[in-house]
């Protein structure tokens, strides 16, 4: 026991000089995996913020307004709602006349409402606001209403949230395949960088194997060069996404939900899942870097 | 300790390297392995240190069968034998003192007990004053007890010894020669390769012939070359 952690010792004392000695190229290594957790970084984000938005308007919109056109006459109006309410899956059926509207509308703009002020005339038109038990009933009812007379537009949010859906799928799957290459790219500049130092060692390695030194012995402190390195581009990443997303976030928050009333996934949720990401993605760079470039030097 | 049984060596390139090799070395003997370049001595140096594979036949060492093990098992194998080539292969940034610890350091071995024996095998190849020198500061001979101090240091039961005495004048290559002896008399098998005529004359050791991959001639108390087939 005493014996294996002197061995252990050894080897990890070997491999911080290991990587002291090559830091100059253990730079590129650095950086290439600081830029490829940055970009998985901002994927990741960008996954988990689509999918926040799928989630929060599948809450909020499983509801269907109809607007109406200004001209309407009273017997449309009950027509209208008549046929709304007979649908399956119909909680109510709410008139909602353009004062409403535009009151709702300077509670949400808050501190920004102010923007609404110009206005002479209102320009939002009247409409019925359906409630569904869920957005799977909205398809029948919109098809059902559409056609009447006196209705300006249907709006209706289930379209959008497949579009979502699928631009969520784009994404992951986009950021996925880039992370990937980028990945691949960065095992490969890992493996030549410690190849540098298993080149100018392979005398020391040789002699080592001469004198019985077990394979772990002589790949431990390879490994754990790469090892360094990769967690050295982590730690990187890591504060480089945090800060940086924190910034975003700061910055466009407040706007984005004035726009599309959704949030970003807040800052402080993410850091801790994301650094484990990082930190095993980057140290899983470096072990198998390093292994890459040994494999040919072992076998012989 | 060494034991060849029809040991046959084809390397991957065709050419072939020994053919029905017997051979048997007992513990705490001293055997040269003489024959011209290529005859298939490094070969079977190479087999004992598991750097190749015999196409046929088995080999022994310790009565533990070394013919087919797995590649984790090897540094085990090599930690019983001690190496020495004919070029030295010390490292240049590590001093003396260095080169004998790191084979210690490698498999493990206490601090203390480092200390102990190193200090302890440099005297025995008679290079304690030069114990913080580094290897250009040394002569060739110098160099080889190093080397030779490396390969004991471990106290393996074998020593093998690629023509330790290749690079040398021959007085430096007796010096090295009275170290082996030293080695061997103190129970070390030892097993030489070498072309060293006058040298292997004069010892009166056993003497493994081979020729074209062919044993042809193991006598006690030999000499270099056969009178006979001299002729």
């Amino acid at each position: 026991m005493r014996m294996k952690f002197r061995i252990f010792k050894n080897i990890v004392k070997q491999g911080f000089q290991g990587m002291w000695r090559n830091r100059g190229m253990g730079l590129a290594s650095v950086g290439s995996i600081t830029a490829v957790l940055i970009i998985l970084g901002i994927v990741l984000i960008m996954i988990l913020s689509i999918n926040n938005v799928v989630v929060e308007t599948k809450n909020k919109f499983d509801e269907i307004q109809i607007f109406l056109e200004d001209d309407i006459t009273d017997e449309q109006l009950d027509y209208i709602e008549e046929q709304a309410k007979e649908n399956e899956g119909v909680l109510s059926v709410i008139y909602q006349s353009k004062e409403q509207a535009l009151e709702i509308m300077k509670e949400d703009w808050g501190e920004n409402a102010y923007l609404l002020e110009g206005f002479e005339t209102n320009p939002l038109p009247d409409s019925f606001i359906v409630k569904l038990k869920g957005i799977e009933y909205a398809d029948s009812v919109v098809n059902k209403v559409q056609e009447l007379e006196g209705i300006d537009e249907v709006k209706y949010y289930k379209d959008i949230i497949e579009k979502l859906v699928l631009m969520a799928n784009y994404v992951r799957g986009g950021g996925l395949i880039i992370t990937a290459i980028l990945i691949v790219v960065s095992i490969f500049i890992i493996s030549n960088t410690i190849k540098i130092t298993v080149t100018a060692r392979q005398r020391e390695i040789n002699i080592m194997k001469y004198v019985g030194a077990t394979n772990g012995y002589i790949r431990g402190p390879f490994i754990i060069e790469g090892v360094l390195f990769g967690l050295i581009g982590a730690v990187l990443s890591i504060l480089i996404v945090n800060y940086g997303y924190r910034y975003f976030f700061n910055t466009v928050n407040d706007k984005l939900y004035v726009l599309f009333t959704v949030y970003l996934v807040p800052p402080v949720a993410l850091i801790k899942d994301l650094s484990i990401i990082f930190i095993s993605i980057g140290m899983g760079i470096g072990a198998l870097g390093s292994l890459v470039s040994l494999k040919r030097f072992l076998n012989a | 300790m060494i034991q060849f049984v029809n040991v046959s060596k084809e390397y991957k390139n065709g050419v072939k390297a020994l053919s029905n090799v017997n051979l048997s070395i007992e513990k705490g003997e001293f055997v040269f392995l003489v024959g011209p370049s290529g005859a298939g001595k490094s070969t079977i140096i190479k087999l004992i240190l598991k750097e190749e594979d015999p196409t046929e036949g088995k080999i022994y060492l310790n009565d533990m069968d070394i013919t087919k093990v797995k590649n984790r098992k090897i540094p085990y194998i090599r930690r019983k034998v001690g190496v020495v080539f004919q070029d030295f292969r010390l490292l240049q940034n590590k001093t003396v003192y260095e080169n004998v610890a790191f084979a210690m350091e490698i498999i493990g071995a206490h601090p203390k007990e480092i200390r102990r024996n190193v200090p302890m095998v440099l005297s025995m190849v008679d290079l304690s004053r030069k114990a913080y020198c580094y290897p250009d500061e040394l002569s060739g001979g110098e160099h080889q007890r190093v080397a030779i101090a490396r390969a004991i240091v471990n106290s393996p039961p074998i020593l093998i010894a690629d023509e330790p005495t290749g690079n040398l004048d021959p007085e430096t290559a007796w010096e090295i020669m009275n170290v082996l002896r030293d080695i061997n008399r103190r129970g070390t098998t030892v097993l030489m390769a070498t072309h060293a005529k006058d040298i292997v004359d004069i010892m009166k050791k056993r003497v493994i012939a081979i020729e074209s991959g062919k044993i042809v001639r193991d006598e006690e108390k030999g000499v270099y070359e056969n009178e006979i087939s001299n002729i």
